[in-house]
Order: structure tokens, then C-alpha cells, then sequence
């Protein structure tokens, strides 16, 4: 596919969402041929930040809005999920594997580690009270090359 | 796209059987459908077994470690069956199967329990 093109979603921070978000973002995905591998990892890291933008950015606040940015640009796709909400405190220690700050909801802190592995990129920018950012990026090896 | 858990008591053994997708909105219903089974029931062991099990994130992990430690706090096991790929990828980064076993289907990991017991 040739040039640029871009999505933007935005939703209320419920986690009926969830499922919304990261087949939205599938069906958007699809016009580059994934194969269910690829599909599957985009689901993945796309439900994992939307459910840390809920849970942690807002509390489950439903009055409150989540956005997804999505780009297909050449054979890769960027991906932004963007909270405005109380942003967190430290990225070093967010990020390490196991680390939840909330073990009491039986949250297994995995999903950074599962963002970073499933894409090929991964960055993420936070401001205490001022929302985090995310930002991920996959190249789909599209099938119909293999048939060429 | 929901999910449907399917529990059934099998002599001292839990087999929990998970359709549909597993994420933070769903493991509530997960959590609290095997709690109550593990505390009401006679069962000791439980097999998760996930074959039409289609998506599944760090959510369900979440779910799935803290019924394991409900589990061995009582001195049971919990082993898992009929694992996708996709889902295989997520317990292996997540080390998860350093604590639990993969078996094949329900009747294989039914017979390695009934050898614990």
C-alpha cells in the first residue's frame, strides 16, 4: 500500500472498551494482510495499554476518554493510546516485568513487557497529573509477498 | 466478543473450561465463578482447560496466578490443557509455566493429577 493513512478513536473509559478497542484497531490493520500472528499481537498490546489508560490513568472513571491514533504508513503501523489522566510516577520501575502498583486488583504487571515483545517498538510518556502516552509500532510482512 | 467459563467437578478436580476472550473486563466473572467453586466445592486440583479460549492478555495472567495461589495454599495443583499458540507465547513471557504444567488435553492432565492425589 502506497502513502499514508491514519484513524483516530476515541471512547469512554469502560472496560466494555476493551474488546471495542483492540478489534477496531484489527479491522483497521487487516487492509495490510496480517497473518493471525501479527493480528494477535496488535490485539494484545493495543488491549494491554487501553486497560492500563483505564484501570491507572482514570480509575475506571467512565466520564473520562481514551484515544487511539493509529497510522498505516508502508508496510508498518503506529499505534498511540493516549490518556489524560493522573500519569505515572515512575516509568523505570512501570516497566519492570511483574511490577504492579496495584497488586490487590490481582493485576499480574506484565503488560509492558508484553508491549514491548509483541511490537517492534515500544515508548512510552507520562506526566504525573498530565496523562500518558503510548507509542508502539509493527511492520506486517504481508502474506501476498510470499506469493509474489 | 465475551467469554464463557464452564466449570464442572470431576472427583477432587476442577476442570474450568474457558470460551470466548479473557481480558481485564471479563477476568471478574473468571475470579469470582472459580473462587466460589474452590471454596464451596470438594475439589482440590484444577485443570484450566483452554481450547476455545480465543484471546487472552496480561488480565487473564493476572486471574489465573491468583487462583493458582488459592489453589496451593491448600496444597492442590493447577495444570493447564489445550493451549493455543497465542496463548502459549503469553505463559511462556510470563514465566508461568514454571509453576504450572501443559498437557495435552483433559485426559492426559486428569490422569497426571489422579497419579498426585
Amino acid at each position: 500500500m502506497n502513502g499514508l493513512n491514519e484513524m483516530t478513536l476515541s471512547f469512554s473509559a469502560r472496560s466494555e472498551n476493551e474488546a471495542f478497542a483492540r478489534i477496531a484497531v484489527a479491522a483497521f490493520v487487516s487492509q495490510l494482510d496480517p497473518t493471525l500472528e501479527e493480528l494477535n499481537d496488535l490485539k494484545t498490546a493495543v488491549s494491554e495499554a487501553v486497560t492500563n489508560a483505564i484501570i491507572h490513568g482514570y480509575e475506571s472513571d467512565p466520564s473520562c476518554q481514551v484515544t487511539i491514533e493509529a497510522r498505516i504508513e508502508g508496510d508498518s503501523v503506529s499505534i498511540a493510546v493516549l490518556d489524560s489522566g493522573s500519569g505515572i510516577e515512575d516509568l523505570e520501575l512501570a516497566r519492570q516485568p511483574l511490577y504492579t502498583s496495584k497488586p490487590e486488583l490481582e493485576r499480574s504487571g506484565m503488560g509492558f513487557t508484553i508491549m514491548e515483545n509483541f511490537m517492534d517498538r515500544f515508548e512510552v510518556s507520562s506526566r504525573l497529573g498530565g496523562g500518558t502516552r503510548v507509542e508502539m509500532l509493527k511492520r506486517i510482512e504481508s502474506k501476498k509477498a510470499l506469493y509474489n | 466478543m465475551s467469554l464463557q467459563a464452564e466449570l464442572e467437578h470431576y472427583r477432587n478436580v476442577l476442570i474450568v473450561r474457558l470460551r470466548g476472550e479473557l481480558d481485564h473486563h471479563t477476568a471478574d466473572v473468571v475470579r469470582y465463578k472459580m473462587e466460589e467453586a474452590l471454596l464451596h466445592g470438594r475439589s482440590d486440583h484444577v485443570i484450566l482447560s483452554l481450547k476455545e479460549l480465543q484471546f487472552m492478555d496480561s488480565s487473564g495472567l493476572g486471574v489465573i496466578l491468583g487462583r493458582y495461589k488459592q489453589v496451593k495454599s491448600k496444597g492442590g495443583k493447577m495444570v493447564v490443557c489445550d493451549v493455543n499458540p497465542s496463548v502459549h507465547r503469553l505463559f511462556e513471557l510470563s514465566g508461568l509455566f514454571k509453576i504450572l504444567t501443559i498437557h495435552d488435553d483433559e485426559r492426559t492432565a486428569i490422569s497426571s493429577l489422579e497419579v498426585v492425589s
